[in-house]
């Protein structure tokens, strides 16, 4: 091998090199595409639902309401009759087995919907409307273009004459898309067209304002002992290695001491946000605690002597001017905390959030779920809807979490002073 | 009760705040002498005194009312004559007796029930009685003691700097307490565990099926029960597949990890590094659950169909697919870290390596990163310790049931999968079986503790070799 050969085996060593740095690095930037791709595409459609228009006629007999009832006879009273009536007249069904098939293009919710309509407005009695009535899980999937309609109908869950009824509706164009209110108004259920985020949503604000209470004073206390005040001792450096081991220790075992201490021997209520803030608040304090020292650190110490110099106590050195310093470096770290804390599920799980709530919590001692394990439950589902509603939760969260990092290096940006 | 009590305390307190400033100032300027310290600071000491003694107090309390209250209420439920074998029975019976109390209660009270019922009520109303007394009590001494200090003109700031010192040293012991929760949580429910399972059937059994045992009380075991439950519980299958999609997940995080924070450190223009730098990081800010509806709806059902394509049977919960995934998680924790430590290594060992003219790679190969290489070690089992006790990814997108294999294209279980499999949704407590989920927890908690202390001594060592 010649000088210049072997001069060229090893530049092309080095292209071989730098390409693979590059190539790590757009297979990284890839991932990030693809991911965010695939959630966005199968979850866009959650936003919007099908509905089908329906004509309903508010029969005074059928009802057995007069003009004029209180509030608590039209919830008492039986709307299944009318909406049974108003779905039929929406395509003509021969037998008995042709008007369970029409029925179960409309969500099981159809009588609550009716009823709604005419608790809005009660001089309806005796007359007809027009109303937008939620399709079936079904239908929505069929109607966004999610189902394959080519199937041989033994495989499919929607019936021959069920797409023949599906294809009169689209060609009179009463059936529509319409913006999904409930999927951020309603609870959990077993049927994805009603079934919503909302109870989700409270449940993780609640924990997370929980989180924040307990987690944020502390942490800061805690840093600025150790910063400011802490005499290099032993029992010290206990607390600095036990701080950096709590950071790493997996969450699930967050997860086991909230069911041994905070469930078994205190009792406090399972599967509430309460538990779940405490839990997140004592795996978030060491995340907390270590940006928290940083940014302590990073005052340089002419602020505190220049206090000292004059007059200042060791106290007002630290309260009034190193700690106002340290402040956008202290709260983006724990922003950055609480965005961790709102993606995490598994301790979550082992505190009974997984249980089926469809209730909205009131208050932070109801039980709950979170949006985090909204999206493991929903996955775990059969039904297709619950396709898009996972991914759809998944694009909340994501959100949620992108508002909360920019908000923190916006912080930081904005108001951390550079000292050199 | 209490909320009433913590809202009268804090009113009570703020007024002493500003009872305490107008009253020092107007002793100052009475008796026209020189104040200690600003007025103010008597007004902090009076809160802090009125406060901090009486809230400790309601804690303690709370904390120990229900337990006492309880053990009393069974002791006479037993003197009444009720009979119950176990501690399950006396729970029960005093669950009984509580839900009487509150008027909750359906089923059939007999005379042991209602006397316990009334003693309960007596009890709880002695001691809600007596609560409220005492907090009053210690409200009037610790505020009267701290008035004669003011007016004696103490030295309030000092005073107040030093319970605020002793209120930060208290949070910072927090993280400590932690610790100590976790370590005793686990121990207790795992020696129970090991009371019945012995230790070395569970390290080295082969066989992990819990499912079996559902023996409702551990103290009374059959020897049947016994043999049985012997082999259910072996740890051998958990700890090959959790190492086994870990190995996987490093397969994929290392080389990528590697190679991207070697491009950031040593090639990259200032302006790709600041946008590819943060891209990467969001890998590591995205929540676990994504990355596993990801690998469980979409790369599972993919690597199926690739496989039946090539005639071979995956199955749709393999290894492979959560490995792949939870690498590709761990990519930014790789990349970071060992980006900062080929950071530090010191110019002038790199300015040596071209002067006898080597190319840029030849330097990285031969000097940067055996001269990392501490670092970049600790940094690779940092990630190692973040795979073994990553939950969500396995849960969703590996299997359930524990197979010893080494083919990445079935389904195996980890650690973490079969904890929360065990204890999702209703447990028994005292069984086996939710007893196991802490001695798993127990292990992945020391397992985790010692690769993050050789990793944190590696990179620790590694930069005091260079600073």
């Amino acid at each position: 091998m010649t000088k210049e050969q072997r001069l060229k085996k090893r530049h092309n060593a080095e292209k071989r090199f730098r390409f693979y740095g590059l190539a790590s690095i757009f297979f990284a930037l890839l991932f990030v595409l693809i991911l965010v791709h695939n959630i966005f595409s199968k979850g866009s459609s959650a936003f919007m639902k099908t509905a089908i228009n329906v004509e309903v006629f508010y029969d005074k007999d059928l009802l057995e309401l007069e003009p004029g009832a209180s509030e608590e006879e039209i919830l008492e009273a039986d709307f299944f009759d009318i909406t049974i009536e108003s779905l039929l007249k929406v395509y003509p069904a021969k037998n008995m087995d042709e008007e369970d098939a029409l029925i179960e293009l409309f969500t099981t919710d159809a009588e609550i919907e009716i009823k709604k309509a005419f608790l809005n407005n009660k001089n309806l009695i005796g007359k007809k409307i027009n109303l937008e009535i939620t399709a079936s899980d079904d239908i929505d999937q069929l109607h966004k273009g999610n189902y394959p309609r080519d199937l041989p109908e033994d495989r499919r869950r929607i019936s021959n004459f069920q797409l023949e009824i599906y294809d009169v509706l689209v060609e009179n164009k009463t059936i529509t898309k319409n913006f999904n209110n409930y999927f951020f108004k309603n609870g959990d259920s077993r049927d994805p067209e009603i079934a919503g985020i909302g109870g989700a949503l409270v449940g993780s604000f609640y924990s997370i304002l929980i989180c924040l209470l307990l987690a944020f004073p502390v942490a800061v206390l805690a840093s600025i002992y150790l910063e400011e005040f802490a005499p290099k001792n032993k029992i010290t450096d206990f607390i600095e290695i036990n701080i950096n081991n709590l950071a790493a220790v997996p969450s699930i075992v967050y997860g086991l001491l909230a069911l041994q201490i905070l469930l078994a021997t205190i009792q406090l209520p399972r599967s509430t946000p309460l538990v779940a803030g405490i839990t997140l608040a004592l795996m978030t304090l060491p995340r907390i605690i270590i940006p928290c020292r940083a940014s302590l650190k990073a005052v340089p110490p002419s602020i505190r002597e220049g206090a000292l110099a004059v007059g200042a106590s060791k106290f007002q050195s630290v309260f009034h001017h190193v700690v106002p310093l340290a402040l956008p470096g202290t709260l983006s770290g724990t922003i950055i905390g609480l965005a961790q804390a709102l993606g995490e599920t598994a301790p979550l799980i082992l505190i009974g959030m997984v249980a089926f709530v469809v209730d909205i919590p009131s208050t932070p001692i109801d039980p709950s779920s979170s949006l985090p394990v909204q999206v493991y439950l929903w996955s775990e589902s059969a039904e297709r809807g619950f396709v898009e509603k996972t991914s759809a939760t998944i694009m909340m969260l994501l959100s949620f979490l992108i508002v909360m990092n920019f908000l923190a290096v916006y912080l930081r940006q904005k108001f951390e002073k550079r000292w050199n | 009760m209490n909320f009433v009590l913590i809202f009268l305390i804090t009113i009570f307190s703020l007024s002493l705040f500003f009872y305490g400033r107008s009253k020092t100032k107007s002793i100052a300027i009475e008796k026209n002498i020189k104040l200690n310290a600003l007025p103010k600071f008597y007004g902090y000491y009076l809160i802090l005194w009125c406060s901090i003694p009486s809230l400790v107090f309601l804690l303690i309390w709370s904390l120990f009312e229900p337990v006492i209250i309880k053990s009393i209420i069974i002791e006479t439920a037993a003197n009444q004559g009720a009979i119950f074998n176990d501690k399950n029975e006396a729970n029960l019976i005093y669950e009984k007796i509580k839900a009487i109390h509150l008027g909750t209660y359906f089923g059939d009270i007999d005379s042991i029930l209602r006397e316990s019922a009334l003693a309960y009520a007596k009890f709880i109303n002695l001691f809600t009685n007596s609560k409220v007394v005492l907090i009053f009590a210690i409200v009037i001494v610790s505020v009267i003691y701290s008035l004669k200090k003011i007016n004696k003109n103490n030295k309030a700031r000092d005073d107040v700097e030093i319970i605020l010192k002793g209120l930060l040293f208290v949070s910072s012991l927090i993280a400590i307490l932690t610790t100590l929760g976790i370590i005793f949580s686990l121990l207790f429910e795992s020696i129970k565990f090991f009371s019945v399972i012995n230790i070395f059937d569970y390290l080295f059994g082969t066989n992990w099926s819990p499912q079996r045992a559902f023996v409702r009380d551990a103290s009374s075991i059959t020897a049947a029960e016994f043999e049985e439950l012997k082999d259910a519980f072996g740890f051998i299958p958990l700890i090959a597949g959790t190492t086994f999609i870990a190995f996987i997940a490093m397969l994929v995080a290392v080389p990528i990890g590697l190679f991207s924070g070697i491009y950031m450190a040593e090639y990259a223009s200032l302006k790709i590094r600041r946008i590819s730098k943060p891209i990467i990081e969001i890998l590591a800010g995205i929540p676990t659950v994504v990355y596993g509806f990801f690998a469980a709806l979409t790369v599972g059902p993919f690597f199926r169909q690739i496989g039946e394509n090539f005639g071979l049977t995956v199955s749709s919960e393999s290894a492979l697919a959560a490995g792949l995934i939870m690498g590709i998680m761990i990519i930014p924790y790789v990349s970071s870290l060992s980006d900062d430590v080929i950071n530090s290594v010191p110019q002038s060992l790199r300015d040596g390596s071209y002067a006898i003219g080597a190319t840029k790679s030849e330097t990285i190969k031969k000097v940067v990163i055996p001269a990392a290489l501490p670092g970049i070690i600790g940094s690779i089992l940092l990630a190692v310790s973040r795979a073994i006790g990553e939950t969500m990814i396995v849960v969703m997108a590996a299997g359930l049931a524990a197979n010893l294999t080494i083919n990445p294209l079935e389904s195996t279980t980890t650690i973490t999968t079969q904890i929360v499999m065990i204890l999702v949704g209703d447990q028994e407590f005292d069984s086996p079986k939710t007893q196991s989920a802490f001695a798993l927890g127990l292990t992945l908690f020391i397992a985790t503790l010692i690769l993050n202390y050789i990793a944190q001594r590696a990179v620790k060592k590694y930069r005091e070799k260079y600073d």
